[in-house]
């Protein structure tokens, strides 16, 4: 397939909105100010658009939940937090197609019925938000953004919010949150943020690549975008390939191609020719598939057929110099440090986590420290307000149930059995907080 | 209060806070940086006054280098929110710095598709040539060392982020030579994001 969202981000001035308007750029926007707002929405609901943020949820019938008949104003927040391990796209997307987004935003605006945007971009981004800013003024300058758009009589302003490093804000309630001042923590569902959202109001949240793929089905029609992917996955769709391959990046493709095409065709396969251990396809709270599971297409529905989830299509790639048990250790420290506090059991737990799984990796574990480690992560797992309370367990789960032999030949060899060039020499801190 | 034998939760429980950090100056946004907060705020509703909270803690730092007492005083002030509004989410960021920091603070991704190609080994060898280790700033006050989770640059891994910008693909035997471009030129001795770069962009 021939990239659509990225096909000009190599050419140096795309980004410009001089180089979008060449381009059709702003011509999905005319179109859908033309139509009625439910038209718009239908025409998304029958392309079959799924959000790209990583629960795969339909966007169009997102959109359609948001009440219409309020007093109140309505938002469409854009999240552009982009915070799970092995995950760039949205990145990519934001510094080099940043009007493709705008008027993603402008349209999912006229659809619901909203007069403002918010686009949450993640504080570490600074060199991304930069350039938005500069390409948001001249939209705001040339009459593609704020009062009476293109002459149409539409007004809508798009502004863009900074946040300060927290994963949780990629949660959509918590990103509410954060965009209101407060701490990023998630709220209880319902109300959904369709109800009551961005300061009680109804809003909308999308992903950044969900957003940028609006304008292409209001130009090319819901048909032409279905028929790209797979039935029920059309579209477009942007893959980040990480870890143990020869060629990192983000890949632009139809959700028809397999795990297998895109690390190894794509990406160059393995790093150094060295043999395939593990794959992680969609960021690093999904479980982990082996290399015989990868002949499958990297769609949100067949993902999850082999015992897996799409995500946010973060394929992090393991060679077979990866200790299982330090992979867990790692992504729980993260998670551990993460976590936002509010919910007990993943506050708590990913701390017992970590500390255990520390000791097994140091080779002071004891077998019945593995029954400790399943018992907490379940305990955990489907008992918090967010689906972050998942996705701290499942790097345990996953490895417990794949690699328990790793687990167990750490205790009773009482060291790490898989050591790699790549990891650290020193002895690791035993304990460090921050 | 202790729930196991084995674990001393005076010290590992995170109910054990730092409180704000009194530097003893007083603290006022200088003129420029308080309309630009005023200028900010008019990008929410009024009921929303509270969503500039986080722009209004980055332009104090901005002015003074990290979060101080007397600031989120101001900083309270100046939204119409409490001190303990201001504290709850400075507390929370990582990105606000509760304590002052060196000149550079030099941050590794350390989450694992950073950590999978070299990112601890990355720390090991910034320990070495900065004179700090992580959490630490040197005697100098020149460089702050910090490990932090996933920044979103695993393309170009292992990452490592000097105050805002990025210095991509960065191997343990370059770190040396790194340290003392940065000693030189600063921040210009960094490589940017390579999206900055359209022949470098993409897959």
């Amino acid at each position: 397939m021939e990239p659509i969202l990225t096909k000009r981000i190599r050419e140096s001035q795309s980004y410009t909105l001089d180089g979008y308007l060449k381009n059709e750029g702003y011509e999905g926007l005319r179109k859908a100010l033309a139509m009625t707002p439910a038209q718009v929405i239908d025409l998304i609901k029958a392309s079959g658009l799924k959000g790209r943020g990583g629960a795969g949820f339909p966007a169009g019938m997102k959109w359609q939940f948001v009440v219409k008949d309020t007093p109140k104003p309505k938002y469409i927040v854009c999240n552009g937090d982009e915070s799970e391990p092995g995950t760039f796209k949205d990145h990519l997307l934001m510094e080099r197609n940043p009007h493709l987004l705008f008027e993603g935003c402008l349209i999912a605006c006229h659809a619901i019925g909203a007069k403002v945007a918010y686009i949450y971009i993640r504080g570490e981004f600074l060199h991304v938000q930069r350039v938005l800013e500069q390409q948001l003024e001249a939209a705001y300058a040339k009459g593609y953004v704020g009062r009476n758009v293109m002459g149409l009589g539409f007004d809508c302003d798009i502004y863009i919010h900074r946040g300060a490093g927290a994963y949780e804000a990629g949660e959509e309630t918590a990103l509410l949150e954060s965009l209101e001042g407060k701490r990023a923590q998630p709220r209880l569902k319902p109300p959904f943020p369709a109800v009551a959202g961005l300061y009680g109001a109804p809003t909308a949240v999308n992903n950044v690549e969900t957003l940028s793929n609006v304008p292409l089905i209001l130009l090319r029609g819901a048909e032409w975008y279905a028929a790209i992917g797979p039935e029920k996955n059309g579209g477009p769709k942007l893959y980040c390939v990480s870890g143990h391959v020869a060629k990192p990046g983000v890949y632009e493709t139809s959700m028809k191609t397999t795990l297998r095409q895109l690390i190894f065709d794509f990406a160059g396969g393995v790093r150094d020719g060295r043999p395939l251990k593990a794959v992680i396809p969609g960021g690093s709270s999904v479980p982990i598939l082996l290399p015989d599971q990868l002949d499958v297409e990297a769609s949100f529905d067949a993902v999850a057929r082999a015992g897996s989830l799409l995500g946010s299509a973060g394929i992090i790639v393991l060679d077979d110099t990866t200790c299982m048990v330090w992979l867990a250790w790692n992504l729980l420290r993260f998670y551990r440090h993460e976590s936002c506090g509010k919910c007990t059991p993943c506050r708590e737990g990913t701390e017992w986590l970590v500390n255990i799984l520390d000791k097994i990796e140091r080779g002071d574990g004891e077998m019945k420290d593995l029954a400790l480690v399943e018992s907490v992560s379940n305990l955990i797992a489907g008992k918090t307000l967010c689906a972050f309370g998942d996705a701290a367990a499942t790097p345990t789960l996953t490895t417990l149930k794949n690699f328990r032999g790793e687990y167990e030949a750490h205790v009773r060899e009482g060291r790490c059995t898989v050591p790699a060039p790549w990891r650290r020499r020193s002895a690791a801190p035993v304990h460090s907080h921050r | 209060m202790t729930f196991h034998p084995k674990i001393d939760y005076r010290e590992l429980h995170r109910s054990a806070r730092q409180l704000p950090f009194d530097d003893g100056k007083p603290f006022a946004y200088t003129a420029e940086n308080r309309a630009r907060l005023e200028e900010i705020a008019k990008r929410y509703p009024p009921e929303g006054r509270r969503s500039a909270i986080l722009p209004a803690l980055y332009l104090v730092q901005r002015q003074i280098g990290f979060i101080s007492l007397n600031a989120i005083t101001h900083v309270a002030e100046a939204i119409g929110c409490t001190a303990a509004d201001v504290e709850d989410v400075v507390s929370f960021y990582t990105m606000f710095y509760t304590r002052p920091v060196g000149k550079y603070v030099v941050q590794v991704c350390r989450t694992l598709p950073c950590a999978l190609r070299g990112a601890e080994r990355v720390t090991e060898e910034l320990t070495a040539a900065l004179g700090t280790g992580p959490n630490g700033t040197d005697p100098t006050g020149t460089f702050t060392l910090m490990e932090v989770e996933c920044l979103g640059a695993c393309d170009r891994a292992p990452l490592v982020m000097v105050n805002d910008s990025w210095h991509e693909c960065v191997s343990p035997e370059s770190v040396k030579a790194l340290v003392e471009r940065l000693r030189s030129q600063g921040e210009a001795a960094l490589s940017g994001c390579h999206h900055q770069d359209p022949d470098r962009a993409g897959g």
